[in-house]
């Protein structure tokens, strides 16, 4: 049953990840952290820096480490092949029937609302994490210096990972 | 166009497909968009299996289509080159390295979790992970600056954050507000004409 209701729950985010990678995080949240409680939120946090710290697209590092985390290697098979079932459907039958869609003006109608609506599911699942992670002043400091890093210093992710990991191994240990 | 040819006058064989796939899946860091120079140089540049301009047809494609874009890309040029069994070999090459690695990450880290120095490091990674999110959205936002982006993005935030619809929700009713209101001020402009 747990299998069943795992697939159908991946199937679902994969049907609506529009924009990739972050962009599919708002979904995760709330579907895997929330709704079914399978992660809570520390360790849905420690999974993003895991996947971003490993080769390849986020979005199956996450599927894969939920799925495991819930029912052990099948559990990581089926949430993998639930979410890239239906993008996998759309993209064969693209890959045959392009024309309608190339240069489609209904698409690109679709996804003047789709983007800036990404912002927003963006920010809120910050919003809704940030409550359990920056929780004294330490950790709004260490944001703020981060997130400078990231976007004005543009350093890469991986390195700024690190540095909090050492940061964090200063300051709580 | 099923069964491209590449500069050596073959076509891709189904092992050097996956093996193609699989070397950009387990050398990659920092998710899709980092694969796809990787894609470019192997396939378009390296072999001449695509040409430039069919490569960001495919690109562009692959980002209006929902799922993740380093499977849908794979998948996509695997049918091109080698059919279905072709986009199934590319495909499964893609995710095949993140998925074993991550099995192995998994497995230990339950293992050391409770180790208080590995929480406290992790005490600090979630908050640089909080940090790379609210970057992510950033960037974006600085794409949507307009008027009526920042409107959608505000009234998405306070739908998602303040009144707690389900975004799976959100995202279906603001694409069709999207393309409602596109339509609208289409028809809106001819009548002015």
């Amino acid at each position: 049953m747990l299998l069943i209701k795992l697939f159908f729950t991946f199937l679902g985010i994969g049907a609506v990840a529009f924009g990739g990678g972050y962009a599919m995080l708002p979904l995760f949240e709330r579907m895997i952290v929330e709704q079914h409680g399978w992660l809570d939120r520390s360790l849905f946090l420690d999974m993003i820096a895991i996947s971003q710290m490993t080769p390849g697209p986020i979005a199956i590092n996450s599927a894969t480490f939920i799925g495991f985390q819930i029912q052990g290697v099948i559990g990581a098979l089926v949430a993998t092949i639930g979410m890239i079932t239906i993008p996998v459907i759309l993209i064969s039958l693209v890959s045959v029937y392009r024309e309608p869609f190339k240069n489609s003006k209904v698409v690109q109608a679709i996804f003047t609302g789709l983007r800036p609506a990404l912002v927003g599911l963006i920010f809120a699942s910050v919003f809704s994490l940030a409550r359990d992670a920056v929780f004294d002043l330490w950790g709004l400091i260490l944001f703020f210096v981060f997130f400078g890093l990231l976007a004005v210093f543009r350093i890469h992710p991986i390195l700024v990972i690190l540095i909090s990991a050492v940061l964090g191994l200063i300051i709580y240990a | 166009m099923i069964g491209l040819i590449g500069r050596d006058g073959m076509r891709i064989s189904l092992a050097k497909l996956f093996f193609s796939f699989l070397k950009i899946g387990a050398f990659t860091f920092g998710g899709g968009y980092a694969m796809i120079p990787l894609f470019e140089r192997e396939f378009v540049k390296r072999y001449g299996y695509l040409d430039e301009d069919e490569f960001y047809d495919v690109l562009v494609i692959c980002q209006s289509l929902p799922g993740v874009i380093a499977i849908n890309f794979s998948v996509f040029i695997g049918i091109k080159l080698r059919g279905k069994v072709g986009g199934f070999v590319a495909g499964l090459g893609v995710a095949l390295p993140s998925f074993l690695i991550i099995l192995v990450i998994a497995a230990f880290l339950f293992a050391y979790i409770e180790n208080p120095y590995v929480e406290a490091a992790f005490k600090g990674v979630r908050v640089s992970v909080i940090a790379l999110i609210f970057t992510a959205g950033f960037r974006l936002f600085k794409q949507n600056k307009h008027l009526f982006g920042v409107f959608m993005a505000v009234l998405t935030f306070a739908l998602v954050a303040m009144v707690r619809l389900h975004p799976f929700f959100v995202i279906l009713a603001m694409g069709a507000f999207g393309y409602i209101t596109t339509k609208v001020g289409e028809v809106v402009r001819h009548a002015s004409h």
